[in-house]
């Protein structure tokens, strides 16, 4: 199974998210901005990093790109897209998720290990979990307050579109401490943290059985890889 | 040479916690009868050229699908500067 | 400067230069004493032109020529062994040293400071200054893989502290993180000494194959010279030699920024841009521009590569048109890189440039002359000998005096201070010491950093070393610590120097990592007074002389002089960075115990060593006497054994004891995954001769506290005595009591430990 992950200028956790989709059993694929042939990939991951300098919005630069453009018309036909942090920012700004994201409400960039539930286990990168799973995923930006309207906010706990929440502490002021969404369909999931950075032992989050020892974010790559096997 | 301004602020009703930010400085500061901030941003188009109707249309879109957010801003101004 | 007698254009050329010898020149201004200007006249048979007194004044500065440090800083490189240099690629005197660290691999590191600018404008000089280091490291060939950063502020409540910390914290966090790359460790110091000058030291690593390294020089006429990156524009100008609000002409603008911004996109564009560069094999040589800018690239690639350069400096993409052609000349605007490439790899190097949208412009190229040219348009503006500007600097042999101060400091020992009689007291004391922000946590500081980005951390803080795997396939990774304890250095600054390499040493050692190489960053006051110098050479003395003990070399580094305010100068602050290097970073060792039920030890002898310690200084506000003594042949031994328990996986935990001593050591080792333990002294201070307050808070060195499984006691105690190591059990981890519990001292509970730790530096700041 091919994952594509595109890398933007500012791009920085591409090739994070590359050797998260290998460890999972996948071929990663690179892709690059500026051209909109996504050499038939099965998926497409965004990663993070501060594409364009988070010049304009965070996001708002590299959601006009190439690559991007083409991500959102295989999206709409249900191609498997994960956003992460920085890719978040760039399906909110393409519009394939609703509602915003900005400066963290404390004003400061900060990178913990976040302890998060995973509401919804029918996406097409969540499949693996249980639901309602805790599980534990480092965080670390500085523009992840999630903010809708009252009207979106509803909709989205209705059709429960909340994929993960933010368990313990809200560490960014985010609405409903909305921590990643999907799309109607299931296909398309954002989400602020990073799970590429829990994929390794020895170089994730801290856990009472060892230190750095946490591949919880290992689940999001290996649900993304059974469901393209089941499609 | 001529400019064309835009104007853009977060929606009323949304969140602005820089803004938010800002007024607690200032009333640290001794400035208390400010009851708030809101932060905004002015994004000049420079033309070497004359301005025309049809650049403050292009302009007005391109406000609306790329220099500002819907979703969290709204554009609350577009003027021609010279 | 430039009013009188100009050619049509304006500038001072060098026809200028011969035809009017008597010209009035603002040398003292630019920072340069007379005697060197009549140097620079006599070197060119004439005056200088604007310019070219321009280029002599910020390279002849302290920061760029290290004139002061210099006859000091050879004891680096002639006090090595050919043991030293083994692994050792590229010594002193490159952007950054290099050390192989074995299956063709390289890691290149280095320290370096910027202080002043981080006074004036915190947020923007602590972002540049990591962005310089940064650009240094890319510059060998090698692409960054970790920062790390030593911080040092005024007294924690002054309010001009807050205005500093916030600012440099944020910098980093703002360049370092928009880099993607991880900070995996550092310091953070307060104490009113730096009140009026703050120390911001930034350390940053790379990674290379053997044969990818790059140098900084010229050495095929013909070849390209090439400036890339971001436009030239008025940043830091004069911000070398001196924060001059002087311009060079009466027209435009008076005021030219001292200050550089930092664009951390750009460079991360930039760091992309370069390494495909060099993956394709375009570039000959390669220079970062830092300090002194164009002037320094020039120069320095001529020189090291002993030929010369034609270049056109109307060429430089400017983003200020008003700009002179000396303040061009002496701009220091940030993410700029210069490039030697052979004509053939001109299209080549176009199409990559191209592809990052990476701006650049052709100034010149590569002679076969001892000679730098500079045309600005027709008219020649510099004809200098490039060795004489970037390396036959001024040497100065300043006078040097032992401080009238000295004998008195020493002689005041912290004996006369009365020591609390009972355990009640005494754990007061330890509570009150965990709880001040000098050994409070520092996580409102490092959780601004992004420690995951790359996926190769293997320890960061608040383990006691950073760790990075370098290999992916086999696990080899290198290990790096910093250290520096002013009061040390304060009281003697020899064994101060020698204390510094000692703790970074040891730091690196409790990883399971194997020393390898040093960089050093030198903060120290006016090396116009005397008594400053002698503790420069004492210091470097001490550094040069531990290092060979050690058998490790430094590899470069930094001369920071002049943090001082009125007559007050820092304590003497010699920042050492040691680099280790691992087989395999799954073996690597944190600093804490999760484990239930494992066995503590103490490794190391304690004397009654109370001068110069936080207990002194924090609690007592003195400072006084001799630190502690340092034992470099017992370090060596306490890290080989720590290597070997580490690749035998006996060891569970390990923490160095430094700052606040056993107490300090114990709690923060507990606090590591908030896992207590009962331990127990008596055995302790019978064996060493201590009473209570020494055994917890005595600064004594060699020492570091571990924690080993039960299944694996036996072979570890043998392995101790074996090697000679004094070995001591003095408690055991206890997960069900959440408490630290130290036998005929207090039960402490984890939660109000963490509770007095936790929220002091979020509570200040």
């Amino acid at each position: 199974m091919r994952i594509g992950v595109i890398t933007y200028p500012g791009t920085l956790d591409d090739r994070d998210a590359q050797r998260a989709i290998r460890l999972a059993g996948g071929t990663p694929v690179p892709l690059w901005h500026a051209d909109d042939d996504l050499k038939k990939v099965d998926a497409v991951v965004l990663p993070g990093g501060f594409s364009y300098g988070d010049y304009l919005r965070c996001g708002a630069i590299a959601a006009k790109a190439p690559a991007t453009k083409e991500v959102i018309k295989k999206a709409q036909q249900g191609l498997p897209v994960l956003g992460i942090c920085n890719g978040f920012q760039v399906l909110v700004e393409s519009h394939l998720l609703p509602g915003g994201l900005i400066r963290n409400e404390h004003q400061h960039f900060i990178c913990r290990d976040q302890k998060l539930k995973v509401e919804n286990n029918q996406t097409a990168w969540t499949n693996l979990f249980e639901k309602d799973e805790e599980i534990t995923i480092p965080l670390k930006n500085g523009e992840g307050g999630y903010i809708a309207t009252e009207d979106t906010l509803k909709m989205l706990e209705e059709e429960n579109r909340v994929v993960f929440r933010y368990l313990e502490i809200n560490p960014n002021g985010s609405m409903n401490d909305i921590a990643g969404l999907t799309n109607e369909r299931g296909n398309v999931v954002g989400l602020m943290p990073h799970p590429e950075h829990a994929v390794e032992p020895g170089f994730g989050p801290d856990t009472p059985v060892a230190t750095r020892s946490g591949i919880d974010g290992l689940k999001f790559f290996q649900s993304a890889l059974k469901a393209l096997v089941n499609s | 040479m001529p400019k064309i301004i835009v104007e853009i602020m977060p929606k009323q009703d949304l969140l602005d916690p820089q803004g938010k930010a800002v007024a607690n400085a200032l009333t640290r500061m001794g400035n208390k009868d400010i009851s708030g901030v809101r932060i905004g941003k002015r994004i000049e188009l420079h033309f070497d050229r004359e301005v025309t109707e049809k650049d403050i249309e292009e302009a007005k879109k391109q406000a609306k699908e790329f220099l500002s957010n819907d979703v969290i801003e709204d554009v609350v101004a577009v003027t021609v500067e010279n | 400067m430039l009013k009188k007698n100009k050619t049509p254009s304006g500038v001072d050329t060098v026809e200028n230069a011969q035809q009017e010898p008597d010209k009035e020149q603002p040398w003292k201004e630019l920072g340069l004493k007379e005697d060197e200007y009549q140097s620079i006249r006599e070197i060119l048979g004439r005056r200088p032109t604007s310019s070219e007194l321009a280029m002599y004044s910020v390279m002849w500065s302290e920061h760029c020529s290290y004139k002061s440090s210099k006859i000091y800083l050879r004891q680096f490189g002639e006090k090595v062994t050919d043991e030293m240099k083994k692994h050792l690629m590229v010594g002193m005197g490159e952007n950054a040293g290099v050390v192989d660290i074995g299956e063709g691999l390289a890691v290149t590191f280095k320290v370096e400071s910027h202080n002043h600018p981080s006074y004036i404008e915190p947020f923007q000089g602590a972002a540049t200054g990591v962005g310089g280091i940064v650009r240094d490291i890319l510059s060998m060939g090698a692409r960054p893989v970790a920062v790390m950063d030593q911080l040092r502020f005024g007294a924690p409540q002054d309010p001009d502290t807050a205005r500093v910390v916030h600012g440099v914290v944020d910098g980093i966090s703002f360049y370092g993180n928009c880099l993607g790359l991880p900070n995996i460790g550092g310091e953070t110091v307060f104490d009113k000494v730096y009140q009026g000058n703050p120390l911001v030291n930034a350390l940053s690593i790379g990674s290379l194959k053997h044969e990818d390294l790059k140098l900084a020089k010229a050495t095929n006429a013909g070849d390209l010279v090439i400036l890339f990156g971001a436009r030239t524009g008025a940043d830091g100008i004069g911000g070398v030699s001196v924060l001059a609000s002087e311009t060079f002409g009466d027209e435009g603008p008076t005021k030219r920024p001292a200050v550089q911004v930092g664009d951390p996109f750009a460079e991360k564009v930039l760091i992309e841009c370069c390494l495909e560069l060099f993956q394709a094999g375009v570039v000959a040589g390669i220079q970062d521009l830092g300090g002194a800018g164009i002037s320094c690239a020039t120069s320095e690639l001529a020189s090291n590569g002993n030929m010369g350069m034609r270049v056109q400096l109307k060429n430089v993409l400017l983003r200020d048109e008003s700009l002179t052609p000396e303040e061009i000349l002496m701009s220091e605007s940030q993410e700029r890189m210069c490039a030697i490439v052979p004509k053939k790899h001109l299209k080549d190097f176009e199409k990559i440039v191209n592809k990052w949208e990476v701006e650049y412009s052709v100034l010149g190229e590569v002679i076969n002359e001892d000679r730098l040219y500079i045309d600005w348009g027709h008219e020649e503006i510099v004809n200098v000998p490039p060795r004489t500007v970037a390396h036959d600097g001024p040497v100065y042999d300043r006078p040097v005096e032992y401080p009238k101060y000295q004998d008195a400091l020493n002689a005041d020992s912290s004996s006369t201070l009365k020591r609390a009689e009972n355990p009640t007291e005494i754990a007061t004391q330890l509570m009150e010491l965990i709880s001040s922000p000098n050994h409070a946590d520092k996580s409102w500081i490092t959780a601004q950093y992004d420690k995951y980005v790359m996926g190769n951390t293997a320890l960061a803080m608040p383990d006691d070393g950073g760790m990075i795997r370098i290999s992916e396939e086999t696990g080899l990774g290198v290990a790096l610590a910093t250290d520096a304890n002013g009061k040390y250095c304060y009281l003697d600054p020899y064994e101060g120097a020698r204390q510094a390499l000692a703790e970074a040493y040891r730091n690196v050692a409790v990883t399971g990592a194997v020393p390898r190489a040093v960089t050093n960053c030198l903060n120290f006051g006016s090396p116009e007074n005397p008594e400053v110098m002698w503790q420069f050479k004492q210091a470097t003395a001490g550094l040069a002389d531990g290092c060979q003990e050690l058998g490790i070399p430094v590899t470069g580094g930094n001369v920071s002089f002049y943090n001082q305010t009125g007559d007050t100068a820092i304590y003497p602050t010699p920042v050492v960075g040691v680099l280790g290097v691992i087989d395999d970073v799954a073996r690597r060792i944190p600093s804490g115990w999760q484990d239930d039920g494992n066995n503590i030890y103490l490794l190391g002898t304690t004397y009654d060593e109370l001068d110069g310690s936080a207990w002194a200084k924090d609690l007592h506000d003195h400072l006084g006497g001799r630190p502690p003594k340092v034992d470099l042949k017992k370090e060596k031994e306490l890290a080989d054994l720590l290597h070997g328990a580490a690749m035998q996986g006996l060891i569970e935990a390990a923490h160095d004891i430094s700052e606040g001593g056993l107490g300090i050591a114990i709690l923060e080792a507990s606090l590591r995954f908030n896992v207590g333990a009962r331990l127990w002294l008596t055995e302790l201070m019978e064996r060493d001769n201590l009473d209570l307050t020494a055994a917890i808070f005595s600064e004594s060195q060699a020492r570091v506290i571990v924690s080993v499984g039960r299944e694996d006691d036996v072979k570890f105690q043998a392995l101790c005595e074996a090697r000679g190591v004094p070995v001591l059990r003095i408690g055991v981890t206890d997960k069900e009591n959440q408490a630290v519990d130290i036998q005929g001292l207090a039960k402490l509970e984890l939660e109000g430990i963490r509770a007095a730790w936790g929220g002091v530096l979020a509570g200040l700041y």
